[in-house]
């Protein structure tokens, strides 16, 4: 059972691909580009699409996913967190 | 082999101008907003006719203009058309239109309402209409070949399941066709925001790649001299946010999965412009869903690969758009619009190559005449860019 995919292992968030993840859920990732599989903890509740922390951010750092960088955070992220735009915001415009 | 096809030929209506369709339409066209009522009461009179009303065609002047003129010559054009009948408030511009398709050489007549008025220019474009259906309704379908197929794509209400799932099954299937001569299109030039630098480098030559950016530039100056926040609730949109995307940069690299990672993008057009040759062509388009996909059937594109994530429901008048999901919520909830369900990819249920080939499979059986599920459910969404205010 897949939980979450995670595009590249050089990623910094996944992708909760199932309905109903609340804190404290051990779950299970994907990582597509490497086919590798990896266990977690959820941290927080997650919607199905949204993303979590896989390593702990800080705010000012870089978030990367597909091994590119999608933005900056603008507040600490905890390892297992929801990642979305109450911590993450666009570089651009 | 990764890269072979089951099969290589569709069924289509070739047309007098060589180019090969694969529905069969007779379309009222307006040339303005005055003609859409005139339009819609032929399309009521004849059966198997089809009105396309919109809102613009006065007062239009300069690039906006040609744009206009570009975009409905464009749909007339479009080999899914077997003839059409033009209706405008009066007869020069209408005529333009009239000329513009009957390059193509395919039955095409114009109707001006002023010194008539709307009884007598219904009736007029009545008989033309009837004749023109009558005559469609006896051409056939024939095998073609791949390479007269011409297939654009643009994805909507996307979220993250579009990024893993549905875009990248698209861009498996673009892989395939690709060495077989099809015309392939993307677009959406705001949503490569963040992904720009990805698709320069798979441009074929520098003077692709400078063409590129310079409609990538383009783009960023007008938000920019237009722009009131960061965009976030519309690039991205209130849904992707709903679905988990989170900034544009994000969005932009699901986007960009849809051209695969073997194609080269051989072109760079300008909106609603017909490519001159084979291959991987990106058009500078809006990302707005119904505009960009008027444009592409104004470029002359017959079919549609159409990947959402949180569930866009848009078809077109004249090109049939395929819908291709890997949400499984999305499945679930909005079954009747999905024509490709890819989900399994995200389950590792599927593997990349069976989700292409399932969208190849799906997108043959289109071709051939099957209805798609926006076709079926009636959406028609015709939504021509505009790029200024009227005179």
């Amino acid at each position: 059972m897949i939980d979450f995919v995670v595009h590249d292992e050089g990623d910094s968030v996944g992708v909760v691909v199932v309905e109903g993840v609340k804190a404290g859920d051990k779950i299970s990732g994907w990582i597509m580009d490497q086919d590798k599989e990896v266990e977690f903890t959820a941290a927080s509740d997650i919607p199905i699409g949204h993303k979590l922390a896989i390593k702990p951010m800080k705010e000012g750092d870089t978030v990367i996913k597909y091994g590119v960088d999608i933005g900056k955070v603008v507040a600490d992220i905890g390892k297992g967190e929801h990642a979305h735009v109450q911590n993450i915001k666009t570089k651009r415009w | 082999m990764s890269l072979g096809l089951s099969n290589t030929t569709f069924l289509g209506y070739r047309r007098e101008n060589g180019r090969v369709g694969v529905r069969n339409h007779v379309i009222i066209l307006p040339v303005d907003d005055l003609a859409n009522a005139a339009c819609e009461a032929v399309a009521n009179n004849i059966n198997g006719t089809m009105a396309l009303p919109h809102p613009y065609g006065r007062l239009q002047f300069g690039e906006d203009l040609e744009l206009h003129f570009r975009t409905l010559i464009g749909t007339g054009a479009n080999p899914n058309v077997a003839a059409v009948v033009v209706i405008g408030i009066e007869n020069g511009w209408t005529q333009r239109v009239v000329d513009g398709i009957a390059a193509t050489g395919k039955p095409v007549t114009g109707f001006g309402i002023e010194q008539h008025g709307d009884h007598k220019t219904i009736m007029k474009a009545s008989q033309a209409a009837k004749e023109y259906v009558q005559w469609a309704s006896e051409l056939h379908r024939e095998e073609a070949p791949l390479s007269d197929l011409w297939v654009s794509t643009k994805c909507g209400e996307s979220d993250t399941t579009s990024g893993c799932g549905s875009n990248p099954t698209v861009g498996n299937a673009f892989d395939k066709m690709y060495p077989h001569g099809t015309t392939l299109l993307f677009g959406e030039t705001s949503e490569i925001t963040g992904g720009e630098h990805l698709v320069a480098e798979r441009c074929r030559n520098d003077e692709v790649r400078e063409r590129f950016m310079f409609m990538f530039n383009r783009y960023q100056d007008m938000i920019n001299r237009y722009k009131t926040s960061d965009l976030s609730e519309s690039q991205p949109t209130k849904g992707n946010i709903e679905g988990g995307l989170t900034t544009i940069e994000e969005k932009a690299l699901g986007n960009i999965q849809k051209i695969g990672k073997e194609c080269l993008v051989d072109g760079v057009l300008d909106k609603a412009e017909t490519p001159t040759g084979p291959g991987l062509w990106f058009m500078d388009s809006s990302s707005a869903a119904a505009e960009m996909v008027t444009l592409a059937a104004a470029a002359g594109y017959v079919v549609h690969l159409f990947p959402t994530g949180q569930g866009n429901i848009i078809g077109n008048p004249i090109i049939p758009v395929i819908k291709i999901c890997a949400n499984p919520r999305t499945v679930r909830t909005m079954s009747e619009h999905v024509d490709v369900d890819v989900s399994g990819l995200l389950r590792k249920e599927m593997t990349p190559d069976e989700a292409g080939d399932a969208l190849l499979d799906s997108m043959f059986r289109t071709a051939n005449g099957r209805l798609t599920s926006s076709e079926a459910l009636g959406h028609r969404e015709f939504v021509l860019t505009r790029l200024y205010e009227s005179a």
